[in-house]
């Protein structure tokens, strides 16, 4: 089998040799053209085959040349200089980067273009009197980089980045630096000349480098311990937060009274651990987003047929439709508003609603729902009701998805700093009282030291860098999740629920069975000849299967649309569709539940054909060992057609519950959860989407991981998720590894305590303590989640 | 030993120069992306390579 140049993929349907090349399709073949001939062919010295095959429809981007639209794209607008940011999904490898930031090659009119490759997104700059919007995109089309371009393009513009953090990170790295090389002097020295000479100048430069740590860098731990109190809460930033404030008030009190040096650089290199602890867990994957809703998936624009003339037709943006308006939708174009066929044949496919693969068929007269894609012919609709109002975007209005799921949930560190925080006061209590009989005058000098010392810096790490590691490990193994406390969520889950469709069976992937009178060879190859000929994706499914018996081309070919195919060869007829169309009665069709295309061959009703979903590898597998500490339940929006072979895949006491709609797999998990169930909802489609927000954690299973994903906790790859259970097992792993850093944290503070209650606590005790907690919580934490996914690979 | 005051005047205008050069980096959007320009520094020399490049210096001189 020879493999495309371009693409990689094999030539199986046609094989183009060009230029002692082969190429898989006339498309790869167009982009190796237009690259060789402009020079470009370094393209493919870079990576071998990294093309990507083009999918072109000319008149697809008809709606760029509406200036309103174009205008909101744009980025920048002035005279002659255009800036736009595009998403290409298929960006993956540094030939895309190269081929793209060398456009101004393609065409003069591009001046320059940036590829952000962890985003997967461009941005060009280039002169619209040159080059269109649309024909800009029309290029990157046909060298295969198709941009996304959505309605939520439309709503906002390049949305700042958040700096902040590593602002307070530098400005606390800058004066932690600087801190402790003016505190050095004095850990050793003491009565010496010079040092009493220069120590009052060096302890006030100590205190000015402290003044941004405490008030810009440490600012957000005063304002969460400030609202945790508010709510009620001793949360992990109270301890923190007391600890950094009374370190500066001891350490100003000590310099203004000549007591001594102070504690700035234990000060600020707290603060500085801190945040690199913070930075450390914000891992994102920015390529991905996890907050998407109907808006990443719809058109910006449709095309209406204005009302005064039948004749003109004009590309519109989606939220200028109303309620009354005729719309044209073409082949392989998304319906965005809940409308009426006026004209045309529609066959929709709501596989991005509701996981179904089967086409539904409409006629005039009958109503379609926003979101499904019409396959076939151009429809043409009468509005009903306007993107806004559409049952699809209504789905989005439920309160399901205002909410901030994390809330509520009480992470390890902050169920552990209550007990903490009231321990450390209570001892602090306890030495100050002590020392206020024994000896006054070191009264003050415990009480801040205990405060001091007992600041759960290393408590506060651990978690950030166990489950940030995590973070990274689950990433390279294909499952992507929104932030770190996901993993903590994960390891509480006790009930797992599966949708059916497209999460544990394969999308594309399908299995028919033939039952009926036996056909003959040559009955099956005019079977074949008929499928060829016809585009419905039953057609296509069967004939992959029956290709290998040979094929006979039809004298005639009829099709009968939302009926079947009607072909003769020869004198013999071939009917391929749907029972009623085929002779048979409708009953046998409804009785058994399947999707069945049926055959007659010479008006003889022959058998039929019954797709079943094919379930993928290890799932059996994955439910046994899940089903050890976990209940498992099956969701299916299908009908009951399936019961039997999910059965045998399920262990014993799971749930299977059919004809579940959207809102019903919602009520489901609410159900559930007010059983006081930890629910982790695992889906694909947009159907599930209410569920995945209602779920503790929704993970979007999806075979292409930059395609689609509905709102959801996590996205994973399809092909790992037969591993699911082996993720549990380390999400649980990983709190045993926070339970543990927390114990060593400890020993430290006890050791520290001790040096505090007694009075002896000295700056460079406090200065060698702190870091050595923070660091070796640091390599502990990596090092035991180094082991444990080394453990994973297997 | 009054030389400190000058040495010490020194250490923080250097440390504050390179404070504010990681500020200005920041700022224009350098730490925003990471990865991309590790792979496009190793780009631009083997253009040349290009057998149509040698016979045409002109274009050449564009990318030199």
């Amino acid at each position: 089998m020879e493999s495309c140049f371009h693409c990689g993929e094999d030539c199986l349907e046609e094989l183009i040799t060009f230029e002692k090349k082969s190429f898989c399709c006339a498309g790869c073949k167009t982009v190796f053209e237009i690259l060789n001939s402009n020079d470009l062919s370094y393209y493919y010295d870079l990576q071998e085959a990294p093309g990507i095959s083009p999918k072109l429809k000319d008149d697809k981007y008809e709606y760029l040349e509406n200036a309103e639209i174009v205008d909101r794209l744009l980025e920048f607008d002035h005279e002659k200089t255009q800036i736009v940011s595009f998403s290409i999904p298929s960006i993956h490898c540094s030939s895309c980067i190269w081929i793209l930031e060398n456009l101004h090659k393609l065409h003069s009119g591009v001046k320059s273009s940036q590829v952000d490759f962890p985003k997967k997104t461009i941005r060009i700059s280039f002169t619209a009197e040159e080059i269109s919007l649309k024909n800009l995109v029309v290029l990157l089309s046909r060298i295969g980089y198709e941009p996304n371009i959505y309605l939520d393009n439309f709503e906002k513009k390049e949305s700042e980045h958040d700096r902040s953090l590593i602002y307070k990170l530098g400005v606390a790295g800058f004066a932690f630096g600087n801190i402790m090389f003016l505190s050095f002097p004095e850990y050793f020295e003491i009565n010496e000349f010079w040092l009493d000479q220069f120590k009052y100048l060096f302890r006030w430069l100590m205190f000015s480098f402290s003044l941004p740590v405490v008030f810009y860098s440490g600012k957000d731990y005063f304002i969460s311990a400030y609202k945790g109190l508010r709510s009620g809460m001793l949360n992990i930033d109270v301890p923190i937060a007391l600890g950094i404030f009374v370190l500066f008030v001891r350490s100003t009190a000590e310099i203004v009274l000549d007591l001594g040096t102070g504690f700035f650089d234990s000060l600020s290199g707290l603060v500085f651990f801190l945040l690199l602890g913070k930075f450390f867990q914000q891992k994102t994957y920015s390529f991905l987003s996890f907050e998407r809703d109907y808006k990443s998936y719809f058109p910006i624009a449709v095309t209406r047929i204005s009302s005064e003339d039948e004749q003109v037709e004009e590309q519109v943006q989606v939220y200028k439709i109303r309620k009354g308006d005729t719309v044209l939708i073409r082949n392989e174009e998304l319906i965005p508003m809940d409308a009426e066929i006026l004209e045309g044949q529609a066959n929709i496919d709501y596989s991005f609603v509701t996981g179904e693969a089967d086409l539904v068929n409409k006629a005039e007269g009958d109503k379609v729902y926003a979101g499904g894609r019409q396959k076939g012919s151009i429809i043409k609709l009468k509005v009903l009701k306007p993107v806004e109002q559409s049952y699809l975007t209504e789905l989005w209005s439920n309160e399901v998805f205002q909410k901030d799921r994390s809330f509520g949930f009480q992470s390890l560190t902050n169920r552990i700093s209550k007990n903490f925080t009231i321990a450390v006061l209570s001892i602090a209590v306890l030495a100050t009282t002590f020392w206020l009989f024994a000896d006054p005058s070191k009264a003050w000098n415990v009480f801040t030291a205990v405060l001091i010392i007992a600041c759960p810096c290393a408590i506060a790490l651990a978690a950030p860098f166990t489950l940030g590691n995590l973070l990274r490990i689950f990433g390279k193994k294909g499952i992507y999740l929104k932030d770190a406390s996901v993993i903590e969520r994960m390891a509480a889950i006790d009930t797992v629920v599966f949708d059916k469709t497209g999460t544990i069976t394969t999308t594309g992937q399908t299995t028919a069975e033939y039952e009926g009178l036996e056909l003959s060879d040559k009955e099956l190859q005019m079977l074949g000849g008929s499928l060829k000929a016809s585009s419905h994706p039953l057609s296509r499914s069967l004939y992959s299967i029956l290709q290998h018996h040979g094929i006979r081309t039809p004298d005639s070919y009829k099709e009968y649309v939302g009926a079947g195919i009607e072909c003769d060869f020869e004198g013999n007829r071939i009917k391929i569709g749907s029972a009623r169309f085929t002779g048979e009665s409708d009953s046998e069709e409804i009785s058994n539940g399947k999707t069945a295309v049926h055959i007659s061959s010479n008006e003889q009703y022959k058998g039929c054909f019954s797709f079943r979903n094919t379930y993928r590898k290890g799932m059996s597998g994955l439910f046994q060992q899940l089903s050890r500490d976990k209940y498992i339940i099956v969701l299916s929006g299908d009908n009951e057609g399936e019961r039997d072979r999910l059965l045998s895949l399920l262990p014993v006491e799971s749930g299977i519950h059919f004809n579940q709609k959207p809102g019903d797999k919602l009520e489901f998990i609410r159900q559930l959860q007010h059983g006081s169930r930890k629910v982790m909802m695992v889906g694909d489609g947009l159907n599930d989407a209410g569920a995945l927000a209602q779920s503790e954690i929704g993970i979007a299973v999806s075979e292409n991981i930059n395609v689609f994903s509905p709102a959801c906790d996590g996205v994973m790859d399809a092909s790992i998720l037969s591993n699911l259970a082996d993720y549990f097992q380390l999400a649980k792993k990983g709190v045993s590894i926070i339970q543990a850093s927390f114990i060593l944290s400890l020993v430290y503070n006890i050791t520290g305590l001790a040096f505090a209650v007694t009075g002896n606590l000295m700056p460079v005790v406090a200065a060698i303590l702190m870091p050595l907690s923070s660091i070796s919580i640091v390599i502990f934490t990596t090092l035991a989640t180094q082991i444990l996914s080394k453990k994973l690979k297997k | 030993m009054s030389i400190i005051y000058m040495l010490l005047a020194i250490s923080v205008v250097v440390a504050i120069i390179f404070f504010v050069a990681f500020i200005v980096s920041v700022r224009k959007g350098q730490y925003d992306d990471v990865y991309t320009p590790s792979v496009r520094m190793l780009f631009e020399d083997e253009l040349v390579k290009s057998p149509a490049k040698e016979n045409q210096p002109v274009n050449k001189e564009k990318f030199n």
